[in-house]
C-alpha cells in the first residue's frame, strides 16, 4: 500500500495541479484561436503578470491587516482577476484591434503577439526584478496529511492547502464557463463565431462584443492559472514562458477551438508528463519477491529522464500534429 | 510647403535612395557608438551583428521568400555552435585512449537497428498487414527502438561522463567548424521541414518552436557530448587571439582591436559572399518560383511546381545560414553555454530583424540586423543611465534610490526589442525596405 500512496502522491496530486493549470491555460489559447484565428503567444506572459497582480495584492492585503483562514493568494484572486481581464481588454484594444481593422493576416497577429509577450516580460522584469518570489513568505503552506495507516500504509498521503483549493475553484470556473457557453445568449453567440464567423455576423451577432467577452474570459482564466502555478510552485518572471508551449501542446491536442477538448488536452498533457518521469520501480518493487531468479528491477525505471520532463509535452504536440492535426475533436483550421 | 513634402515623398518612394539613406543612417549610428564606446567594443558588436545579419538572411530565405513560419531558429543556432565546438575543439586523449569510442559506436549500431525496426515496421502494409494493426506495430517498433538505444546510449553517457567528462573535439581549424554546422543545421533543416511543412502558419509557427525545445533539451542534457551546463571553452578562433597578438608584445588595446578587426573581416567576407548568392537567388527564376509559391501555392501547385519539395528546399537553405551563423557566434564568444540560449535572444530577436528590415529584401534585413542588434545593446547602458538619473531623483524626493538597477537595466532590453516590433507592425508593415518586386514594362 506504501507504494500506492507513493503513486497518490507523485502522480495523481501532483498531475491533477499540473492539468488544472493546463486547462485553463488552454481553454483561453483555445478561445481566442477559436475566435479571433491567430496562436496568442503572449498568453503565458498574461499568466505571469496575472500572477503578480494577485501577489501585489496579496502584499497589500496583508499590510492592511487582513488577515483570513485561506492563504491571502486565493482571498485576492477574484479582484486579480478582474484587473488581468481588464488588462486583456485593453492589450486588444491597444495591439491588435488596429491591425484586425486594417485587414491584416493572421500571421501579422501572430507576430504582434510576439510583440505583446517581449513588452510584458520586459515589463514584469523591471518591474519585479529577475529573482524568485513566494506568496508564502509571512503566511506558512498548511499540508493536509490524511492518515491511510488503517490500511496498513507507513506515510501519509500529503496534500497541501492550496492544492485543494485549486481542484476547487478549477471545478467551479470549469463549470461555470460551461454553462456560460451552454444556457447563456452571449456564450451561443461565441459559439456561434467560432464555428463560422461571417454568418454568425450576417445573422445579427454583435462580434465586437464577442471579441470582447472573449478577452475578458482569457485574461480573467490565464490570470487564475498563474496565481496557481505561483502558488503551487513559486512567483519568477519566466515562469509562465517555460508554461505557454505546454498550453498550446494541450490545446491543440484537444483540437485548436475547442473548449472541452482543451481541458482534457490539459490533463492529458499533463499526465502524460509525470506518468512518463515517474519511476515505476517503486511501484513494482513488491512484486520482486515474484519475479524469477536472477532477475532485478533495475534502480530507475523511469520512461525518460527527468530532465526531459517539458520535452515530453513537445513530442506529445509533434506527434498528434503529424497523426491528427485537427486534435482528437476536430478543431478549426487555420 | 507642399512641394516639399511631396519632394521628401518622392524621395521615400525611391527604393534606392531610401536604402542610401538608411544605410548612411545606421553607418553614422555605429561610428556614434563607436566614438562613445571605444573602437574594441564596436568592433565586438559588429562582428555580432554580423553573424546575427547572416541568421536574419537565413530566416529571410525561409519567411521573405517562401512564407514559412520558422520559429526554430534558436534551435539552428545551437546545432551549429554545438557541431563547430566539436569541430574545432581541442582534441581529449582521455576519451579516445578510454573505452568511450567503443560504446558509443555500440550505441551507433543501436540507434541504427533501431531505425531499421521502424522502417520495417512501417513496410509491412507490403506484406498485407494494413490499418489498426500497422499502427501498433509501428508504435510498437518505436517503443523497442527507444529501449535499444537507451539501453546502449545510457551506460555509455554515464561512463564517458565519469571517466573523460565529454569527447572533446576534433581539433579542426574553426572555418571548417562553421561549415560543418550549417550542415548539420542543414540536417536537422531536413527532418524537421520533412516533419512538419505540411503544416500551416500558426500549426507550423508551434510545431517548430516544440521542435528547437526539443534540441535545446537534448544538446542541454547530453552532457558526454556538448558538457551541457558545464559550457565548453575557450573554443579556438579562426586567427590569432588577442592573447596571441600580445604575446608578440602588442599592447592589450591594440591587440584587441586586431585581433577582434581580424575576425570581423572575415566574418564580413562570409556575410557578404553569401548575401551576392542569396540576392542572385532572388532574381532568378529560383526565386521568381518561390515568390509564386508563397504568394499562391494552390495556383503554383497547379502550374506543376512541387510546393513542399521546393519549401523542403527553403528551409534547408535558411537553415544552413542560420547553422553558419550560430557556429560564427560560439566561435566569437570562445564558449559554448546550451543555457545562454533563449527564444527571446535567439529566435524572436532575428523575426524583429526580419520584420523591421523589410521581409523578402535583402538589403532591408541586413540594415535590419544591424540595426536591431545595436539597439538591443545599447538599450542597457541608456536605460542604466535613465535609472540612474530617476534613482538621484527619487532619492532627492526622500523614496529611496532604486534597487538593483543594473539587472533591471538589461532587462528594457526585451522591453525595447517588443516596443520596436509593435511600432514596426503599426506603422510600417512591410519594415524600413519594403520587397521591391521589379515588373518588366
Amino acid at each position: 500500500v506504501d507504494e500506492l500512496v507513493f503513486f497518490i502522491n507523485r502522480v495523481l496530486i501532483s498531475g491533477t495541479v499540473l492539468g488544472c493549470i493546463y486547462a485553463l491555460g488552454a481553454i483561453g489559447v483555445t478561445l481566442i484561436f477559436g475566435i479571433l484565428r491567430f496562436a496568442h503567444f503572449a498568453h503565458g506572459d498574461m499568466m505571469t503578470m496575472g500572477a503578480f497582480l494577485a501577489f501585489v495584492l496579496a502584499g497589500a492585503a496583508t499590510a492592511l491587516g487582513i488577515v483570513t483562514p485561506l492563504p491571502t493568494g486565493f482571498v485576492v484572486l477574484p479582484i486579480a482577476m478582474v484587473l488581468a481581464a481588464g488588462i486583456a481588454l485593453y492589450l486588444d484594444k491597444g495591439f491588435y484591434a488596429p491591425l484586425r481593422r486594417r485587414g491584416a493576416k493572421p500571421v501579422t497577429l501572430l507576430i504582434a503577439s510576439i510583440g505583446v509577450t517581449l513588452m510584458l516580460q520586459g515589463l514584469i522584469r523591471l518591474i519585479f526584478g529577475s529573482g524568485t518570489t513566494s506568496f508564502f513568505q509571512t503566511e506558512p503552506k498548511e499540508i493536509f496529511r490524511i492518515d491511510v495507516s488503517a490500511l496498513g500504509a507507513t506515510r501519509p498521503i500529503s496534500i497541501t492547502e492550496p492544492q485543494v483549493l485549486m481542484f476547487i475553484v478549477t471545478a467551479i470556473l470549469v463549470l461555470a464557463l460551461h454553462y456560460f457557453l451552454t444556457r447563456s445568449r452571449l456564450g451561443k453567440a461565441m459559439r456561434a463565431m467560432a464555428d463560422n464567423a461571417d454568418l454568425a455576423q450576417v445573422s445579427g451577432i454583435n462580434t465586437a462584443l464577442v471579441v470582447r467577452v472573449t478577452w475578458l474570459i482569457a485574461g480573467a482564466l490565464a490570470c487564475v492559472a498563474g496565481t496557481m502555478l505561483a502558488l503551487d510552485v513559486a512567483l519568477m518572471p519566466d515562469l509562465a514562458f517555460n508554461i505557454v508551449l505546454p498550453i498550446f501542446a494541450a490545446a491543440i491536442v484537444g483540437g485548436l477551438g475547442h473548449v472541452y477538448g482543451a481541458i482534457l488536452g490539459g490533463f492529458l498533457i499533463a499526465f502524460a508528463e509525470t506518468l512518463a518521469v515517474f519511476n515505476w520501480t517503486a511501484l513494482l518493487r513488491p512484486m520482486a519477491g515474484v519475479l524469477p531468479e536472477g532477475w532485478a528491477l533495475p534502480p530507475n525505471l523511469a520512461l525518460v529522464p527527468t530532465e526531459y520532463k517539458l520535452t515530453v509535452a513537445f513530442v506529445i504536440l509533434v506527434i498528434t500534429l503529424l497523426a491528427r492535426p485537427t486534435g482528437i475533436f476536430k478543431g478549426a483550421s487555420s | 510647403m507642399s512641394a516639399v513634402s511631396g519632394v521628401r515623398e518622392a524621395f521615400w518612394d525611391d527604393p534606392v535612395k531610401r536604402a542610401i539613406a538608411l544605410f548612411i543612417a545606421m553607418f553614422v549610428l555605429i561610428a556614434i557608438t563607436g566614438v562613445l564606446q571605444g573602437g574594441a567594443s564596436i568592433l565586438l558588436i559588429s562582428t555580432q551583428a554580423t553573424a546575427f545579419a547572416l541568421i536574419a538572411l537565413g530566416l529571410n530565405i525561409q519567411w521573405g521568400y517562401g512564407g514559412l513560419f520558422n520559429f526554430a531558429v534558436m534551435g539552428f543556432l545551437m546545432a551549429g555552435g554545438a557541431s563547430t565546438v566539436f569541430l574545432s575543439y581541442p582534441v581529449n586523449p582521455a576519451f579516445w585512449d578510454s573505452d568511450g569510442p567503443m560504446l558509443l559506436a555500440r550505441a551507433l549500431a543501436a540507434f541504427l537497428v533501431g531505425l531499421g525496426i521502424v522502417m520495417l515496421a512501417r513496410r509491412v502494409d507490403r506484406i498485407g498487414i494494413r490499418g489498426g494493426v500497422r499502427t501498433t506495430l509501428i508504435v510498437l517498433a518505436w517503443l523497442a527502438a527507444y529501449i535499444l538505444y537507451r539501453s546502449q546510449i545510457d551506460p555509455a553517457a554515464a561512463y564517458i561522463e565519469s571517466t573523460a567528462g565529454f569527447v572533446g573535439g576534433l581539433g579542426l581549424n574553426p572555418l571548417i567548424g562553421w561549415a560543418f554546422g550549417g550542415l548539420i543545421a542543414g540536417l536537422i533543416a531536413l527532418f524537421i521541414g520533412r516533419v512538419s511543412l505540411g503544416l500551416r502558419t500558426d500549426y507550423l509557427a508551434i510545431a517548430t518552436i516544440g521542435m528547437s525545445e526539443i534540441l535545446r533539451a537534448l544538446i542541454k542534457n547530453m552532457d558526454w557530448l556538448t558538457r551541457g551546463t558545464m559550457t565548453v571553452s575557450p573554443v579556438p578562433w579562426p586567427m590569432p587571439l588577442p592573447q596571441n597578438l600580445q604575446q608578440t608584445g602588442m599592447s592589450i588595446p591594440d591587440s584587441f582591436l586586431y585581433a577582434r578587426g581580424g575576425f570581423l573581416a572575415i566574418a564580413l567576407l562570409v556575410l557578404i559572399v553569401i548575401f551576392v548568392m542569396v540576392q542572385r537567388a532572388y532574381g532568378s527564376p529560383w526565386g521568381r518560383m518561390m515568390r509564386a509559391i508563397r504568394d499562391n501555392h494552390i495556383a503554383a501547385g497547379s502550374m506543376g511546381k512541387n510546393v513542399t519539395g521546393r519549401q523542403l528546399e527553403l528551409f534547408i537553405f535558411g537553415s544552413i545560414l542560420m547553422g553558419i551563423g550560430g557556429a560564427m557566434l560560439v566561435s566569437f564568444s570562445q564558449i559554448f553555454d546550451p543555457s545562454g540560449y533563449q527564444p527571446i535572444n535567439h529566435t524572436f530577436m532575428i523575426w524583429v530583424m526580419v520584420i523591421v528590415g523589410g521581409a523578402g529584401n535583402n538589403f532591408g534585413v541586413v540594415l535590419g540586423a544591424f540595426l536591431i542588434y545595436f539597439v538591443w545593446v545599447l538599450s542597457d547602458p541608456l536605460a542604466q543611465l535613465i535609472f540612474l538619473n530617476l534613482s538621484q531623483v527619487t532619492s532627492s524626493l526622500g523614496w529611496g534610490a532604486i534597487p538593483e538597477i543594473d539587472s533591471r537595466a538589461l532587462q528594457m532590453r526585451v522591453f525595447v526589442l517588443g516596443v520596436v516590433i509593435t511600432l514596426a507592425l503599426r506603422y510600417a508593415p512591410k519594415g524600413l525596405l519594403p520587397e521591391v518586386i521589379r515588373r518588366e514594362r
